[in-house]
């Protein structure tokens, strides 16, 4: 029996190979196309698109698209703003998100439930329906900055930052993650003096890296690809992110070269940072699923 | 001795200097030509010169990117931050204007004498924006592939008629050497589709809105005229004779130039790059003509001053400045569009006198009509294009261009026939 069985084991595991192959293919593609087109020249890119060259490094291959890239538009700095800003927001998100789920998970206060689905409820707004309504209330906020008070925030950092500090999605994932954490763990720290604060800090951030990670990576996403909102507050170029940038390059004859040339810079950062937070971020899926 | 004459010549120069800087009273200029380093520079030039040549305004640039531009300066207008001038796409002035968004331009009696009447945007009679260029369409040929069908050359005196224009692309596609016999762009879902296809629609005498009134589209989008041109758009479609709305961005980039399609309707921002192909062998056409005469749309874009500007004499003046032949003629070189005046045309290296684009300008003189001048516009473009797609994939004419008239009606009544300003 065992000598039957082997065949047919194997079999099933090559045909999961297979297919697993052929859909991993089908994310790789795009991104194999993106990088191999941007070392071509248009009129072969174009042509290229029609059959299998398409994702090959074949034909006439250079940098020149990268160096027209540059030409093009101020790249670096389209880059420095993106990363900046996502960077302080991620941090800054991270922190202030996972201590409102912190509360909602572990203290006690009136009107908690109603509070938390009031927030969970803004996950069904659209951001198309709030962006004008937002743009003239930060149009009439003041900041206090190098230069004392100013009203308005339009053209500057803290434009793209400050709104999306707080995110429903984000307290939810933590407020998830911590309920399904034993409580015993929260007991014994308060019967050995902590506060709530050192329950936070010391007890239940060390022990929540996977849900870090995986906020971490949807909050990079969501904030990397911004596109409508720094379009509205940013008129000067200066603080452009890298998705308003990526227009710089439609113009009446696009040029696709540097298109892809440019994609490919812009995506580097979003894949270095989903490899170095990789491994939490499927530790976190799995235990979700494990859970359910 | 000589140390304290040198700081005193200094400190005389720099207060001097300063002075000028600001007795000059900065104004705000957007433009829609970022991640166009060519535009960028012949631009920079003139504000440089325009803000060295006089003591008054100093014109400030900050450039957006097209496709981004106008939603940027609707988020402005929202927040109350546009700037002095802007620039905007020929058939969106009269809805900025409308919206309140522009101000008439206060321009010198004559400064626009000799424009091309798509580069002037008149809307309820003053003037609100003036372009440097006009962009114009045509219908690429290979002398050689009508010569090989015995095809005759149209010109701007004879054009193609319909009836002429359909029989080629039968011959054409009969002929079994082509993908398709014609190449409409229909991969280019945007403002492509009015701007290109309108120009046929008036060609049958349809319109997408009464132009008498501007208040119904009725017996303009959905009369007989308009039928009979639905009707035909479709035969191409189901003739075979050009790609559908599915067609591949990259076939149309490179299908005339490979020979899949014998011909082409574009404009002439590609002219350059086929003739770098195909040498003498192209050919730049007229329009046919389906009964009203032949057509193609004008009006690109245009300058013009923000309704919220604190120095609306000093935008003006900018602008006016801007309208000379050599940077009219610069611009064309630089980017390949029309020129805006014959004077400047002479300029330039493509569209003067033998110049290898001189046809564009008589296209653009000839044939160039407006698209609807009315603030509904915006919208009839949508209806219209949603019409065009519709009945290319197959819906029924009548039904489709009801359908669009409809909407039409309903956006101008909702708007109060756009009287108002909202």
């Amino acid at each position: 029996m065992a000598a039957v069985a082997s065949p047919n084991r194997h079999l099933k595991t090559s045909l999961k190979y297979l297919l697993l192959i052929l859909v991993a293919l089908v994310f790789v593609f795009p991104i194999v196309f993106m990088v191999v087109s941007s070392f071509k020249p248009d009129l072969q890119l174009l042509r290229d698109t029609s059959s299998f060259r398409a994702f090959l490094p074949v034909g006439e291959i250079s940098l020149d698209n990268y160096f027209a890239a540059f030409r093009r538009a101020p790249v670096g700095l389209f880059v420095f703003n993106s990363i900046f800003v996502t960077a302080i927001t991620v941090i800054f998100s991270l922190f202030l998100c996972s201590m409102a789920a912190f509360s909602f998970a572990f203290l006690e206060f009136k009107g908690k439930d109603i509070v938390l689905s009031i927030i969970i409820a803004t996950l069904i707004v659209p951001f198309e329906t709030i962006a004008v309504p937002m743009l003239m209330v930060v149009n009439a906020l003041p900041w206090i900055g190098g230069n004392g008070i100013t009203w308005g925030w339009l053209n500057t950092y803290h434009v793209q930052i400050v709104p999306f500090l707080a995110d429903a999605l984000t307290i939810f994932l933590f407020v998830q993650f911590f309920r399904d954490l034993p409580k015993e763990l929260i007991e014994a720290a308060r019967l050995d003096g902590a506060s709530w604060f050192q329950v936070y800090a010391l007890v239940i951030v060390p022990i929540s890296g996977p849900v870090f990670a995986t906020a971490a990576i949807l909050k990079f996403l969501a904030m990397y690809n911004q596109y409508l909102w720094p379009l509205m507050v940013t008129q000067s170029e200066q603080f452009r992110p890298v998705m308003v940038g990526l227009q710089y390059f439609f113009q009446l004859n696009t040029a696709w070269g540097e298109v892809m040339a440019y994609l490919s810079m812009i995506t580097l950062p979003v894949l270095a940072f989903y490899l170095f937070l990789q491994r939490a971020f499927i530790t976190s899926i799995a235990s979700t699923g494990i859970k359910g | 001795m000589k140390a304290l004459n040198l700081l005193a010549t200094s400190l005389a120069l720099t207060t001097a200097l300063s002075g000028v800087a600001l007795a000059q009273t900065e104004l705000s200029f957007w433009y829609h030509g970022a991640g166009n380093p060519v535009e960028r520079e012949i631009l920079v030039g003139i504000i440089d010169d325009f803000n060295t040549t006089q003591g008054d305004w100093k014109v400030v640039l900050q450039e957006f990117p097209q496709a981004a531009y106008n939603d940027s300066v609707v988020a402005a207008a929202v927040a109350g931050n546009l700037p002095d001038i802007l620039d905007v796409d020929g058939p969106n002035m009269p809805n900025w204007a409308w919206a309140g968004y522009m101000q008439p331009l206060q321009l010198s009696a004559g400064a626009l004498d000799g424009f091309l009447p798509g580069a002037i945007g008149e809307y309820n009679g003053q003037v609100y924006s003036v372009g440097l260029w006009d962009a114009a369409i045509a219908m690429y040929a290979r002398k050689s592939t009508l010569e090989k069908f015995n095809i005759r050359v149209p010109t701007l005196e004879a054009p193609w008629t319909g009836e002429e224009f359909d029989d080629i692309l039968a011959t054409l596609k009969a002929s079994g050497e082509f993908d398709y016999a014609l190449n409409l762009g229909m991969a280019d879902q945007g403002e492509w589709y009015p701007y290109a296809f309108g120009p046929f629609l008036w060609s049958f005498g349809g319109d997408m809105v009464d132009r008498t009134s501007y208040e119904t589209a009725e017996g303009a989008l959905n009369g007989d005229a308009a039928v009979a041109f639905g009707e035909w758009w479709q035969s191409l479609f189901t003739n075979g004779y050009v790609p559908g709305t599915s067609q591949d961005m990259a076939d149309h980039e490179t299908g005339f130039i490979d020979g899949d399609y014998a011909l082409q309707w574009n404009g002439n921002w590609v002219a350059v790059k086929t003739l770098e192909a195909l040498g003498d062998d192209v050919l730049f056409l007229p329009a046919p003509d389906f009964g009203h005469g032949p057509k193609i749309g004008g009006a690109s874009w245009q300058f013009g001053v923000s309704a919220t500007s604190e120095h609306p004499e000093g935008a003006s003046a900018f602008i006016e400045f801007a309208l000379q032949p050599e940077y009219l003629a610069a611009f064309s070189d630089a980017i390949g569009l029309v020129p805006a005046t014959a004077e400047a045309a002479a300029l330039t290296q493509n569209y003067r006198e033998g110049g290898a684009l001189e046809v564009f300008y008589g296209l653009s003189e000839a044939q160039a009509t407006l698209r609807p001048v009315t603030p509904g516009y915006v919208f009839e473009a949508l209806e219209f294009r949603k019409a065009l797609a519709d009945i290319a994939n197959g819906a029924d004419v009548v039904d489709a261009l009801d359908a669009a008239t409809d909407a039409i009606n309903a956006d101008i009544a909702r708007n109060n026939n756009y009287a108002v300003a909202p």
